[in-house]
């Protein structure tokens, strides 16, 4: 007679050597292997609100200073032009220029345009469609992911995790940051904008309040050494940082401070030149994220496309260097949300956890074994297994283990045994009904089939309501129960039936006791 | 080991107006503590600044504050969990955002006097994310709770799905309760405490209701109350097991699992025992107050299982058919 293939028992056996084989490396720290969550290894958690609103006012500045730069070099006339928020503004002094305006507008994408005749000139009024904001300001996120990474990356961190969370946040993750001086180099890395423009000075006006400024087509900023001194600029910005190709750390020749010398693309070198050519003797002030860093006097025509920056210390300038060479931030970004565990906290939990964990485990296999006698000690062998697949299964998909990830684990190894209790009781109830021991024990398995189902699905739904809506750590315990409730299902139901069936088909004699029953 | 006879069968109905009586009890004076006393919301909801310090050595709190407060007067200062762990809390408006970038440097030099402190977590938290976090939370809360009601209505019938839901909300109304009259810290763990104990009570009701639905379709019994007696009284054992496994795991958490998961460990410490109680003592006698009819339910249990019988003589037929 052929004997049948014993499936179950193949499964758990092959399901036991995976999940041993795939929890060793976590252990010996090779991969795959698990990681661990920032509130486990210590590390820095950053949650980054990102000004979408500014990236489309940055944008509608960017347009305002190519038209000023290209109607002057084609001596077409405009004035007024003034940016109130996302709207740009100015007027055409000679209306025989407009088709040659025209064209000059084709070149920008995504703009409305409405003309208006006012005193013989014409008024244009330029703001973005509504799907054009909606596209800046996606665009801001993902290149202010890219930037932040990029500056992460050349400040030297291991491993960074940079990510979207939601419609306009960004989430960091610093595993392995220490000092608190670290700590706070990394906060203004990431936050300052590095938003580098080059205005010019305007020393035929004295005014004191931002309104006025304005009237003259100005702006107000404060100096970055006295707050309270302030500049008056001509807008638009004659150059911004996103023609900048290179920033180093270095010192000024005479006076010997810290500096940084940018390098600019070929247009900005062009526009650079002609700037400073063309105003002679009067100051060209460098901002940075609105603070004019200083606002030397052009001495002759800047070529060649290369400036500097004074800074004060030479911390500062390595941290900003940085800043400006990965470009600028689109937007400015604000912290909304940030957490640090040092690194003696995260081992204090683990180890916690940990004693938690085992001392858990112990009570339950004893308890088990105690109850259940023989089919008790089935039922451990499926839970050692279990925990072997749980972090199997984490170390194979990269998932993160935080504190309640920990939790998780401890709570499946009570949770877990649950089928085997479900089972056992039912096996006990057909054996009381005087059936035999192999009816029984098949019986068993099949009645406690539909309840060990439905708690499962039920304790999975919940499991997903917290992956949905959880935040952080939060899906580490999520993701913990969900894995440990399906890897019961395999251990618990097919696992110890499959141990079960093997004793049966080897002809083995089981009695009542094995089930701790009293005879 | 056996613990209870499973030939007994515990008049548990019997008494069902004692145990509603309880709840009703319990539930009120949670309700009472909540709306009076309300929640000690942590920085996850509310916003807010925590930093946890550690002390070389054990120090009177009145010093530590002493020194804190020179120069964040509103700080409220508490040991946590030993006497060497300082926790720091503050509210972010009071704190300008420039030091709250450096707040854990501030903190290590104003406690420069007790030596060598230790920063251990530093958390900072916008009002704004409070506000999302706890609407996320609540979102979690519905998702899993129509989830639930659902899968029960269609795997039972929607009185059974009613009862226990209801039993669910019994549940995490008196957890809630004692979370709120302990003083216990409301954080996003306590939030995944509340969904666990959710899946873990049902599984406890969803165990009695299999039972008896079965019981419907084995035995000729026509009163519900006996019937829940006899489902419950057979369950009994596996329902104080689990019960017990689970307890064992949550308190070696509660006791070993230190002051950070503490507050998750105490609110399913209350709540595996709530969720044994009623699934045994509240979400079966709700039946019978529902008006379940049991003849209604058998018959359809029998037609259902007709029609299963006859689809699988059909799959026969067909395939004999073509063999």
């Amino acid at each position: 007679m052929m004997k049948k293939l014993n499936y179950r028992l193949v499964i758990f056996i092959l399901a036991t050597i995976f999940g041993i084989v795939f929890t060793i490396p976590s252990f010996l720290g090779k991969n795959p292997k698990v990681n661990l969550g920032l509130d486990l290894q210590g590390g820095m958690y950053l949650v980054l609100g990102v000004k979408g609103e500014a990236a489309v006012e940055n944008r509608i500045k960017t347009i305002a200073s190519t038209i000023k730069y290209i109607t002057q070099k084609k001596d077409i006339f405009i004035d007024n032009l003034k940016i109130k928020k996302d709207v740009l503004s100015f007027e055409l002094i000679d209306k025989d220029d407009m088709p040659k305006m025209d064209e000059i507008l084709k070149k920008f994408k995504g703009i409305k345009i409405s003309k208006q005749i006012k005193n013989g000139s014409i008024v244009y009024t330029i703001t973005f469609t509504p799907k054009e904001i909606e596209k800046i300001k996606e665009n801001a996120i993902k290149q202010a992911i890219l930037t932040i990474r990029s500056r992460l990356d050349a400040y030297g961190l291991a491993e960074p995790s940079v990510t979207q969370q939601g419609k306009d946040k960004i989430v960091v993750e610093l595993p392995g940051i220490k000092t608190e001086k670290e700590k706070r180099e990394i906060k203004k890395l990431i936050s300052s904008a590095a938003h580098l423009e080059l205005y010019l000075v305007d020393d035929e006006h004295r005014v004191t309040t931002p309104k006025e400024a304005a009237k003259y087509g100005d702006i107000l900023l404060p100096d970055k050494n006295n707050p309270k001194h302030l500049w008056l600029l001509k807008t638009p910005p004659v150059l911004d940082g996103s023609m900048i190709t290179d920033a180093t750390v270095g010192f000024t020749q005479k006076t010997n401070q810290p500096a940084i010398f940018f390098t600019l693309n070929p247009q900005g070198a062009a526009i650079f030149g002609d700037v400073t050519g063309k105003n002679i003797g009067k100051r060209l002030a460098i901002v940075v994220d609105n603070k004019v860093y200083s606002a030397p006097v052009i001495q002759e025509r800047i070529g060649g496309g290369s400036g500097q920056i004074t800074v004060g210390s030479t911390e500062e300038a390595h941290i900003l260097a940085i800043a400006l060479r990965s470009g600028s931030l689109p937007a400015p970004v604000v912290l909304l949300e940030q957490r640090s565990v040092g690194a003696s906290l995260g081992a204090d939990s683990i180890r916690k956890s940990m004693i938690a964990l085992i001392s858990g485990f112990i009570i339950v296999v004893i308890f088990m074994a105690w109850y259940y006698n023989f089919a008790g000690i089935i039922a451990d062998i499926a839970l050692v297994t279990n925990l072997f697949l749980i972090v199997a299964i984490m170390a194979l998909f990269g998932a993160t283990l935080t504190l309640p990830g920990m939790a998780g684990i401890v709570l499946t190894v009570g949770m877990a045994v649950d089928a085997n209790v479900l089972i056992n009781e039912r096996i006990r109830e057909l054996i009381r009904e005087g059936k035999p021991m192999k009816v029984a024990i098949e019986g068993g398995y099949k009645n406690a089939m539909s309840a060990i189902l439905d708690s499962n699905i039920t304790t999975l739904i919940a499991a997903l309501a917290l992956f949905a809506y959880g935040t952080g750590t939060i899906k580490g315990f999520a993701i913990t129960m969900a894995i440990g409730i399906m890897a019961s299902m395999l251990t618990a139901i097919l696992g110890t039936h499959g141990i079960w069936q093997y004793l049966i088909d080897t002809k083995k004699k089981i009695t009542p006791k094995h089930f701790g029953m009293k005879v | 080991m056996e613990l209870f006879s499973q030939d007994k069968i515990y008049n548990f109905m019997g008494k069902r107006k004692i145990f509603i009586s309880i709840s009703i009890i319990l539930i009120v004076l949670s309700l009472f503590s909540i709306f009076t006393k309300g929640f000690n919301w942590g920085i996850d909801f509310k916003g807010g600044i925590e930093v946890e310090v550690r002390l070389p050595k054990p120090v009177p709190i009145g010093e530590v504050r002493k020194y804190v407060s020179k120069k964040f007067p509103e700080a409220i200062i508490t040991t946590f969990g030993s006497p060497r762990e300082i926790l720091i809390k503050m509210s972010v408006k009071k704190v300008s955002p420039n030091i709250q970038k450096d707040i854990g440097i501030e903190i290590k030099k104003l406690l420069k006097p007790l030596g060598n402190v230790i920063i251990r977590r530093v958390d900072i938290v916008g009002a704004k994310v409070g506000n999302e976090l706890r609407d996320k939370g609540i979102k979690a809360l519905i998702f899993a709770i129509i989830g639930i009601l659902i899968y029960v209505a269609i795997r039972f019938e929607w009185k059974f799905a009613v009862a226990s839901v209801l039993a669910l909300f019994h549940d995490t109304i008196i957890a809630m309760g004692a979370v709120s009259f302990f003083h216990v810290e409301v954080n996003l763990d306590v939030l995944a405490a509340i969904l666990t104990l959710m899946g873990y009570s049902l599984n406890d009701t969803i165990v009695v209701f299999d039972r008896i639905r079965e019981q419907i379709m084995k035995s000729k019994i026509k009163d519900l109350a006996l019937l829940i007696n006899e489902a419950i009284s057979k369950t009994l054992s596996r329902t104080v097991l689990t019960s017990l496994t689970v307890f064992f795991v949550v308190f070696t958490l509660f006791v070993f699992g230190g002051e950070i998961i503490r507050p998750f460990s105490f609110t399913l410490l209350v709540g595996i025992i709530v969720g044994t109680y009623s699934s045994i003592f509240i979400a079966s006698p709700l039946l019978i107050w529902f008006g379940f009819n049991i003849d209604d339910y058998r018959k359809k249990l029998i037609e259902k299982e007709k029609r299963r019988k006859e689809k699988e003589k059909m799959r026969q037929m067909y395939q004999g058919g073509v063999v």
